[in-house]
């Protein structure tokens, strides 16, 4: 490579103050350029990209039996997201909410499991917090190793999500299989004061969606107006700062941990205590993987993450639409939500920085002298 | 045979998915690049070889085409990283994502299908040792790995082109005002370490086990990314890890063939345990990662 054929490249150069404008803008463009990529890769797959394009993004809109699943979609994400862009925003990469997540199930599902015939209206609430705290226990490992054993948290919390995913088949084919069931790897189905309050009649929204609005409040009521929430953000924008303010990192890693992990734990039991009924090896659907999308394109910021978790949902739900109407793979999903979180990370990049073409570049050499 | 004869024999095949991909990840770190993608990269490379070899394109077409798939899936990660500087692991994990998807869309209807593995060549003399006889008796693809992780090896400590690859990776600064092109060694490294995925997936789909399966990598790749650490860096360390991996992955099948009466998953899971707790005891050293580390790995460079 020349280097007269670099130097013919635009190139960024830093803008003196971050656009603001560009913030906002950016998930609009990212999903816009994801939406023509995969719509263009459904053409060459043969499919007709106006009937997926309905299916995904105008069918779950249309009835409010489909909105309110969209919104039922929207619930463990937003949960999820919430809890690990706080982690993010202080440089703790706990990508592992999926195990997360599994074991927050697995937590709630023990009080159905072994007690099916307990009644009260305690139970629920119970298994919500009992799931909560099963997350926060399961990232906690992952906190003592990066803090007691310097190890990345990256790969273990990763690794943690597969060794739940087994834990969770061992379970599901073993002990907690439903002698009844048939053989197949679910639980028993939960009675009914098991299962979260149902919000509106007729759909299966349920009250677990009430909460989970109410700790986006929380989370954005810690991060924006408390000590603590900046404490976290000064270790991840500035680790050495807050070293000298005496911010503990340990601290700042056990608290993003704990949080993302009690976050996707609640999340996992109000799936099975909600719209599942009972546990099973589909428990997820990789929710603990998109949520990481959610928070980036929600801008880390807890109001955009309600927006954002609204957009994965639409994506989830019109997925599945477009499976049935337009035969389209279910893997398409995926596809879509990696591509629109690597259009996303070229759209951030006009908050920081504006292109500028090598024409221009040179036209104001020339003036600066004067 | 034996358990330990059983895991002699096949510890190198099953530890070449491991040993590529991380060797390629090393390249990359090497030059303060980490890329996250590898699990989605070694799915893209295993599907495009599986449909090469199914529909009759043979070994060497289908390793061709991973190994071309999956560096140009990481041309885009380098595309965002380098181009735009965006965040390194946020960008990894996309690309993971992304590459994952794109195996399951285009594996959909080759889902279980088989295709015939490689013969494995034995080494005259050497394989007719008892006890470790079966190490010496292995496909074409161990014994081009065993020699791609010499060339690394020789690379990084007595050539020109290991030492510009480092020093971009320590000191991108100072690469650059000597006049290294820190951005071409960086997109070079990535496609390099993109191959490598690609191949890694390959051996994984058409040889180690040659069936197609959504998912089949497993977590295969992010153990590779944990062998760079565990290696600290270091390719003869990288390769001994990988070792140590493939005998885990047999493990699980010679406890099951001797009758042990442990969960499957238990088993299953072995390999990411053993992950867990090996990055513990390394990284708990916390001097040898310092010694050893890339200084401005994950950090993008700015002229």
């Amino acid at each position: 490579m020349s280097a007269g054929f670099i130097a013919s490249f635009p190139s960024l150069v830093r803008r003196e103050r971050a656009s603001l404008v560009a913030t906002f803008i950016a998930p609009a463009v990212a999903l816009v350029v994801a939406l023509v990529l995969n719509l263009s890769l459904y053409l060459l797959m043969g499919r007709d990209p106006v009937a997926v394009l309905y299916a995904m993004l105008l069918e779950p809109f249309l009835s409010w039996a489909s909105f309110s699943e969209v919104l039922l979609k929207a619930g463990p994400l937003l949960l999820i997201a919430q809890g690990l862009a706080i982690g993010f925003r202080a440089k703790v990469f706990n990508i592992g909410a999926e195990g997360q997540f599994i074991l927050g199930a697995i937590f709630a599902s023990a009080i159905p499991v072994w007690f099916p015939q307990a009644t009260g209206q305690w139970i629920w609430p119970a298994m919500l917090l009992l799931g909560a705290i099963g997350g926060a226990l399961w990232a906690s490992l992952t906190a003592f190793w990066r803090v007691r054993l310097n190890a990345n948290e990256i790969l273990v919390s990763l690794m943690l999500s597969l060794v739940a995913a087994q834990l969770l088949n061992y379970l599901l084919l073993g002990p907690w299989k439903d002698p009844n069931g048939f053989n197949f790897p679910q639980s028993v189905m939960f009675p009914y004061d098991a299962m979260v309050p149902t919000l509106i009649a007729g759909t299966r929204l349920n009250v677990s969606f009430l909460i989970t609005l109410a700790l986006s409040l929380a989370a954005f009521v810690f991060m924006q107006k408390s000590f603590s929430g900046y404490k976290l953000q000064v270790g991840g924008l500035a680790p050495r700062a807050a070293g000298y303010a005496g911010f503990k990192e340990g601290w700042t890693i056990w608290l993003s941990l704990l949080i993302g992990g009690f976050a996707a734990g609640l999340a996992g039991a109000a799936e099975v205590a909600g719209p599942l009924g009972q546990l099973q090896r589909s428990i997820s659907s990789g929710y603990g993987y998109a949520a990481i999308i959610v928070a980036y394109l929600g801008g880390l910021h807890p109001i955009g993450i309600v927006v954002s978790a609204l957009v994965m949902a639409v994506i989830y739900i019109g997925g599945d639409n477009a499976m049935v109407s337009a035969n389209l793979p279910i893997a398409a999903v995926r596809v879509f939500q990696g591509s629109l979180l690597l259009g996303y990370l070229i759209a951030i990049a006009f908050v920081r920085y504006r292109l500028e073409w090598p024409k221009t570049a040179q036209k104001a050499a020339h003036r600066s002298p004067s | 045979m034996n358990a330990i004869e059983f895991i002699l024999a096949g510890m190198l095949a099953a530890a070449t998915p491991f040993l590529l991909a991380a060797l390629g990840e090393l390249v990359v770190e090497r030059a303060g690049v980490l890329n996250l993608g590898v699990e989605g990269l070694m799915a893209l490379g295993a599907v495009l070889a599986f449909i090469f070899v199914y529909h009759g394109g043979g070994h060497f077409l289908g390793f061709v085409a991973a190994g071309l798939g999956s560096a140009a899936l990481s041309l885009i990660f380098a595309f965002v990283t380098l181009g735009f500087r965006a965040n390194q692991v946020a960008a990894g994990l996309a690309i993971g994502i992304l590459g994952q998807g794109l195996s399951a869309l285009f594996g959909k209807t080759y889902e279980s299908l088989t295709v015939k593995g490689l013969p494995r060549l034995a080494v005259p003399g050497l394989s007719d040792i008892p006890v470790v006889g079966g190490l010496f008796v292995q496909d074409i693809v161990v014994w081009i790995s065993l020699l791609a992780t010499f060339v690394i090896w020789v690379m990084f400590a007595y050539s020109k082109l290991g030492l510009v690859i480092r020093a971009v990776g320590e000191n991108p600064k100072a690469a650059h005002a000597i006049g290294y092109s820190v951005i071409t060694v960086r997109v070079l490294a990535i496609a390099f370490g993109g191959a490598m995925a690609g191949f890694a997936g390959a051996y994984a789909a058409v040889i180690y086990t040659p069936l197609w399966a959504d998912g089949m990598i497993a977590g295969r790749g992010w153990i590779a990314i944990a062998l760079v650490v565990f290696g600290t860096w270091m390719t003869g360390r990288i390769f001994l890890g990988a070792c140590l991996f493939g005998a885990v992955s047999l493990m699980g099948l010679a406890a099951q063939a001797t009758g042990l009466d442990v969960p499957s998953q238990l088993l299953s899971s072995l390999p990411y345990l053993v992950t867990i707790i090996v990055l513990g005891i390394i990284s708990a050293d916390r001097r040898l990662l310092k010694l050893n580390g890339v200084a401005s790995l994950g950090e993008p460079f700015e002229r």
